[in-house]
């Protein structure tokens, strides 16, 4: 393919030592490389954000990230978040509040609003409009995204309820 | 445990795989082997191809073949895409050609593909296969194209007619000559594309050993497309297996229609002996997947003296671009939509549909009614201004009303029926849009904003929507020996849950508990026949289906308790997937027991009267299309030194009959509605004068983003329609249709001062400042 | 839509990076990416070499020395927005970056990135602009300053060599811009989006009397724009409704540039409108 390097890094808290072509994307490497199918391609041009990923703790497009660029940090993606059995907060209120229908801006829209409640755990409405202002979501008009997150909101500081089938 | 499903807000079944990166979508897909396909695309709008040197593209390293017209199988050399829905009035049936011969007809034509080992050095070959084109005249366009002597798109055609279509009912010439005020405009649309989140895909293998071609893509309609497929390769219908992944991100109708990289992969693969998958690009999806496009309206709408409707006449040039590989069902729809939920005495639309050498145009999420609509609407909002009454009232003066359903329009819908709305109250939807958005107060509102400098207006717009048409959506319910319930159907999904809703539907006509119920979509060995996700169509379709299976199945299961226990099938309950005599809940029989017993041992005799195998397969087809309806009301502000607007409130009214799940229902109606301020005020797909596209991102082509759009307030009728025996309409595009019109009417409300009148949209702020200022001048108001 | 093959760098020292940039055909420099690479995934650039500064020590952070606000190149705006000296000298920087893209953007983007890809519509230019700045950019034999206002070189083409780097950006601080007030304002299509037209405004009264004040405009030229006539204008004036709409008047006079969105009048009518609500809001009673 062309050039390659050595990368060390944590993706998902799980150390991974690879070489990698230089010019491969993150959002490659990790779909393809390493099997993390969870990060979507929508654009390639950095702007419908379902591929970010956190960096460090920041989100940031994969698509516009080389895999070269994340040796010795520390990734995680959307299955870095929670699994099926064990839902995050975030991840059950989507559920919860009906937050996706066709999943595929999902993995970015919950990689974007995880930065935003570690970093602000009571946001308003416009401020998670904001949040995901990178991020297109084509199925949902985005309301039930926004009422997902601030029941997150609730569920960080309440506990998450009972599980059910039916949304009272 | 509710003791209905349906009708509850159930939590998606889907979600948790979702959620968690674990969905599975085409390009997670890899098979052993497998090569990447990139397309060679004509960058010119019409050429003639003089030839191809791929001798540059095969020296790169990786790179296994470059396939062009004349390596295609013999049964595809010289083919076209197969045309699915012919009608009588095409003229010039020009269709997407598999690989491109010896002309391209848009930017984005497919010329070739490019096998290589690994998806970059692709991309690299596609640069160095050397395509050899002598430009031709293009058609940009389409008014222009639509005039005699214009440069044609097709070299072989003389004009670039592909369809005239003609419909017209009642005295049309009386209405006109009796009429009080007569309305005449000429209204632009551009629709934008699809733009689903995941691109298209296609992944395809030959597998020598069962002779079978098996191929993953990317589509809506999996089963008519085996069937297109099976029919050009000539092959039998076991010998081709299409199967659509797990899960599919958006479709919005470019994925329901048949394209040529569907066709090339499976080639591709026969060729390279080896799998190979294609991922179309975002770039490639602005340059070559379907569109809508443009229409150019004239009208003129004959009202009486108290604003009601006497006749109506329009005349419609459609771009179709360059082929008509869905025939001419979107013009045909709007066509037939623009009556809407008006009694409208006299009819005549002239439409022609025209080629340009630009992205062929099929149904996006609401396949033409959006224009329909926004144009009636524009014709009564204009209209009502001339009669000096309120744009809300003039609608009430022509709904249909509720006690003339059924309601025969006098036109034939484009699934071959008349167009009848079978059930609905469209000046109750009205009504109730008009109190949550507390309309009656708007006036205060205004006067209190425009008094602080602020434009604020509101608008209105009602719709009807055909759906669920037919022919048929088959669903297959089978309780398996562990009495687990599996169902299939061919209706592939896209979002829309159509996994929760079956379940739902399943859990309550065969009485199993919902956990048990797995429901498994799209693949075409599982079932025998599918339709395809469209036209709002599944839960009308796929529904009844499910609920007709369930019952038989309960049927079966039903005799096999009476005999096991020994009693009538009257004396028998079903809950919860387990029946159990009435009044004596501990003698019953579990659906495992059940089923244990029915499948009997090997050598054993079933006893007389009774299914061995508890399972039914049901295709329902519904009579003729079933309309829903609904009415929006929205709020904006422009800002009149921008031109830019916001939304400030968006309220929507629905009827889709009976609702399955609420929670999908409104979601639909929400993310309809996001399509439709997109098509308001954002989405512009523009092409130069040489046809050339020039927003080729999401820069340029603008999607609304959360902070744009608003929270919708929804309310929901349920008039249940009498051709299936749910009652369910579906509710797909509703969100979508009238939004259009009613934000264009808001703004105008809000320019009310500068006589603002909109005949273009989208609606760009540069455009709205110039008619700003056109209002000023005439106003002779500067100041305003 | 996969970058173009090339080879990768990853200078450890600055040294180092300006030894490669010197010897280097075709080189881009890589800092946060987000406007190299999607041109690269669309095949607009083809560099044969990608120098990633990433690692380069010493092209980060944010210090005063010298009565200067020096912010290194390679500095995030993320970092920037959070930055209390750059809240307390350059408060106009932290009002603009609200504007700028997305979250996901201002994470990995650096202030060095804005100023080097040069968007006509960028933000970030235009209020360096407005502080005066200089950016230090250098190579392997030296370092010099470039006056921001001789920064832009033509469209999207920054006044430094092929073989230098962008080092820092040097806001000169004065006692009598203490406490100036500031705002930006835009319009664009959609939040985030690069601007149609904005303003950046810095402003220093004393008793209600305009001393300073500067206007600089993005999006509506190719390049940042000061408005130097409007500026001059103001000096002694009182900022009267009537008087922040003949400063926005001078506005007019900047030549538009067309786009897909919209043409040089529109754009040109915008601008008005930016300074004029800019200025209300940095003269208005306070933020």
């Amino acid at each position: 393919m062309s050039e390659t390097w050595t990368i060390k890094c944590l993706i998902n808290e799980k150390p991974v030592e690879r070489e990698v072509s230089v010019r491969l994307t993150l959002a490659d490497f990790l779909r393809h490389e390493v099997g993390l199918t969870g990060t979507h391609l929508g654009c390639e041009h950095g702007v419908c954000g379902a591929c970010t990923v956190l960096l460090d703790g920041r989100s940031a497009r994969s698509c516009l990230t080389l895999a070269v660029q994340v040796d010795g940090m520390n990734v995680t993606t959307v299955e870095g978040l929670g699994d099926k059995t064990r839902l995050s907060p975030l991840q059950q209120a989507f559920m919860d509040e009906h937050g996706l229908q066709c999943g595929f801006c999902t993995p970015g829209m919950l990689t974007t609003l995880t930065e935003l409640l570690a970093n602000n755990p009571d946001p308003s409405e416009s401020e998670v409009r904001l949040a995901i202002s990178g991020n297109i979501c084509r199925c949902t008009g985005y309301e039930n995204i926004v009422k997902a997150t601030m029941t997150a909101v609730r569920y960080i500081r309440d506990g998450m309820p009972e599980s059910s089938e039916v949304v009272d | 445990m509710p003791s209905s499903w349906i009708g509850m807000k159930v939590k998606r079944v889907e979600d948790p795989a979702l959620l968690t990166g674990e969905g599975q979508y085409i390009d997670d897909i890899s098979r052993p082997g497998m090569l990447h396909a990139v397309a060679v695309r004509s960058p010119y709008a019409h050429a003639r191809i003089l030839g191809i040197d791929k001798s540059a593209a095969l020296e790169l390293p990786g790179v296994v073949a470059v396939v062009t017209h004349d390596d295609l199988p013999e049964q595809m050399k010289g083919q076209s895409i197969p045309m699915m829905v012919p009608h009588p009035v095409i003229t010039a049936d020009k269709r997407p050609q598999i690989l491109c011969r010896d002309e391209v007809c848009f930017v984005g034509d497919l010329v070739a593909m490019v096998l290589a080992e690994d998806r970059y050095v692709a991309e690299d070959a596609v640069a160095l296969v050397d395509v050899d084109y002598e430009e031709l005249d293009c058609a940009s366009w389409v008014k222009d194209a639509a005039e005699a002597g214009a440069p044609s798109a097709h070299a072989d055609l003389a004009t670039n007619i592909a369809a005239n279509i003609d419909l017209e009912y009642g005295e049309i010439d009386h209405a006109f000559a009796t009429a009080s005020h007569v309305i005449t405009e000429e209204i632009f649309q551009h629709r934008g594309s699809a733009h689903s989140m995941e691109t298209r895909g296609c992944i395809s293998e030959y597998d020598d050993a069962t002779g079978q071609t098996r191929i993953w893509v990317t589509s809506q309609s999996p089963h008519q497309f085996k069937g297109a497929f099976a029919d050009m390769m000539d092959l039998v219908d076991q010998d081709v297996h299409v199967i659509v992944p797990p899960d599919v991100g958006g479709g919005f109708g470019p994925k329901a229609v048949m394209w040529p990289e569907q066709f090339v992969i499976p080639a591709c693969a026969l060729i390279a002996g080896r799998p190979v998958k294609w991922i179309e690009d975002r770039r490639e999806h602005f340059m070559c997947a379907y569109q809508e496009r443009d229409q150019h309206w004239s009208g003129e709408l004959a009202l009486d003296a108290q604003g009601k409707i006497l006749g109506l006449r329009a005349r419609l040039i459609h771009d179709t671009g360059a082929y008509v590989p869905w025939g001419v069902v979107v013009p045909w729809i709007t066509c037939t939509t623009v009556p809407g939920p008006y009694v409208i005495p006299a009819y005549e639309m002239r439409c022609e549909v025209v080629f340009t050498n630009k992205v062929p145009v099929t149904p996006v999420r609401g396949a033409g009614r959006p224009q329909a609509a926004t144009f009636m609407e524009r014709m009564l909002d204009i209209g009502a201004d001339r009669v000096g009454i309120g744009r809300d009232e003039i609608r009430r003066r022509n709904f249909v009303q509720p006690e003339q359903m059924p309601y025969e329009v006098g036109l034939v819908f484009r699934d071959g029926k008349p167009v009848v709305y079978d059930s609905g109250d469209y000046p109750q939807c009205q009504a109730m849009v008009l109190e949550q958005a507390n309309f009656a107060e708007f006036g205060q509102r205004q006067r209190q904003a425009r008094s602080e400098g602020r434009y604020i207006g509101i608008g209105t717009a009602s719709y009807i929507e055909a759906t669920g048409l037919g022919p048929f959506e088959g669903v297959s319910v089978h309780v398996q020996r562990n009495g687990k319930v599996i169902v299939h159907t061919g209706a592939a999904p896209q979002g829309q849950g159509h996994q929760t809703m079956l379940a739902q539907v399943v859990a309550d006509s065969l009485g199993c508990s919902f956990k048990d119920i797995t429901v498994k979509v799209s693949d075409t060995t599982t079932i025998q026949r599918g339709v395809g996700t469209f036209a709002s169509r599944i839960t009308p379709n796929a529904a009844p289906s499910a609920h007709l299976a369930s019952n038989t199945v309960r049927e079966k299961i039903l005799k096999i308790a009476a005999h096991l226990l020994e009693t009538s099938v009257e004396d028998l309950e079903v809950e919860d997937s387990r029946v159990s005599v009435k009044g004596v809940p501990e003698h019953g029989k579990t659906f495992r027991d059940i089923a244990t017993f029915a499948g009997a041992m090997p050598g054993f005799a079933v006893p007389a009267g009774l299914d061995a195998v508890l399972e039914d397969t049901v295709y329902f087809a519904p009579e003729r299309a079933t309309y829903a309806n609904g009415a929006h009301c929205v709020e904006v502000e422009v800002d009149a030194e921008t031109g830019h607007v916001s939304i400030i409130k968006y309220s929507t009214a629905h009827d889709c009959g009976t609702i399955i799940n609420p929670l999908s229902v409104n979601a639909q109606v929400m993310g309809g509605v996001a399509h439709g301020i997109g098509n308001a005020l954002f989405e512009w797909m523009r092409y130069d004068d040489h046809a050339q596209p020039v927003t080729m991102n999401f820069g340029e082509y603008l999607l609304p983003t959360a902070p744009e759009v608003p929270n919708v307030d929804q309310s929901h009728m349920q008039s249940p329609t009498p051709l299936n025996p749910l009652g369910a309409k579906g509710a797909g595009e509703g969100g979508t249709i009238p939004a259009i019109a009613a934000i264009v009417s808001a703004i105008e409300s809000a320019l009310e001062p500068f006589g603002v009148c909109i005949r273009t949209v989208p609606v760009t702020p540069d455009a709205l400042l110039d008619l700003i200022d056109a209002g000023r001048q005439n106003a002779g108001r500067p100041d305003v | 839509m996969k970058p173009p093959p090339f080879s990768y760098h990853r200078p450890a020292s600055l040294d180092e990076a300006f030894a490669l940039l010197g010897s280097l055909e075709n080189a881009k420099v890589l800092a946060g990416g987000q406007s190299l690479m999607p041109m690269m995934n669309y095949r607009y650039v083809m560099p044969d070499h990608v120098v990633d500064l990433n690692h380069c020590p010493g092209l980060s952070g944010v210090g005063v020395e010298d009565q200067t606000l020096i912010i290194g190149a390679m500095t995030r705006q993320c970092d920037l927005a959070a930055n209390d000296l750059v809240a307390r000298h350059a408060p106009l920087l932290v009002d603009a970056l609200h504007w700028v893209g997305h979250v996901q953007t201002r994470n990995r983007g650096t202030i060095g990135g804005s100023l080097s890809h040069l968007d006509p519509a960028a933000e970030l230019p235009a209020v360096i602009a407005a502080y005066d700045a200089t950016v230090t950019v250098g190579n392997e034999t030296a370092l010099r300053d470039v006056s921001i206002h001789e920064w832009a070189a033509g469209y999207m083409m920054p006044a430094i060599d092929e073989n230098e780097i962008a080092i820092s950006i040097n806001i000169p601080l004065s006692v009598e811009l203490d406490g100036h007030a500031h705002s930006f304002f835009e319009i664009a299509r959609r939040h985030g989006d690069f601007a149609q037209a904005g303003a950046g405004v810095v402003l220093q009264t004393v008793d209600d009397r305009v001393t300073d004040l500067r206007i600089a405009l993005a999006g509506v030229d190719i390049a940042p724009v000061r408005l130097r006539q409007a500026e001059e204008f103001a000096i002694g004036k009182s900022l009267t409704e009537d008087v922040i709409d003949e400063i926005a008047l001078f506005a007019k006079a900047v030549p538009g540039i067309a786009d897909v969105h919209a043409d040089e009048s529109y754009r040109q009518r915008l601008a008005v409108v930016v300074v004029r609500r800019a200025l209300t809001q940095a003269a208005g009673p306070g933020p």
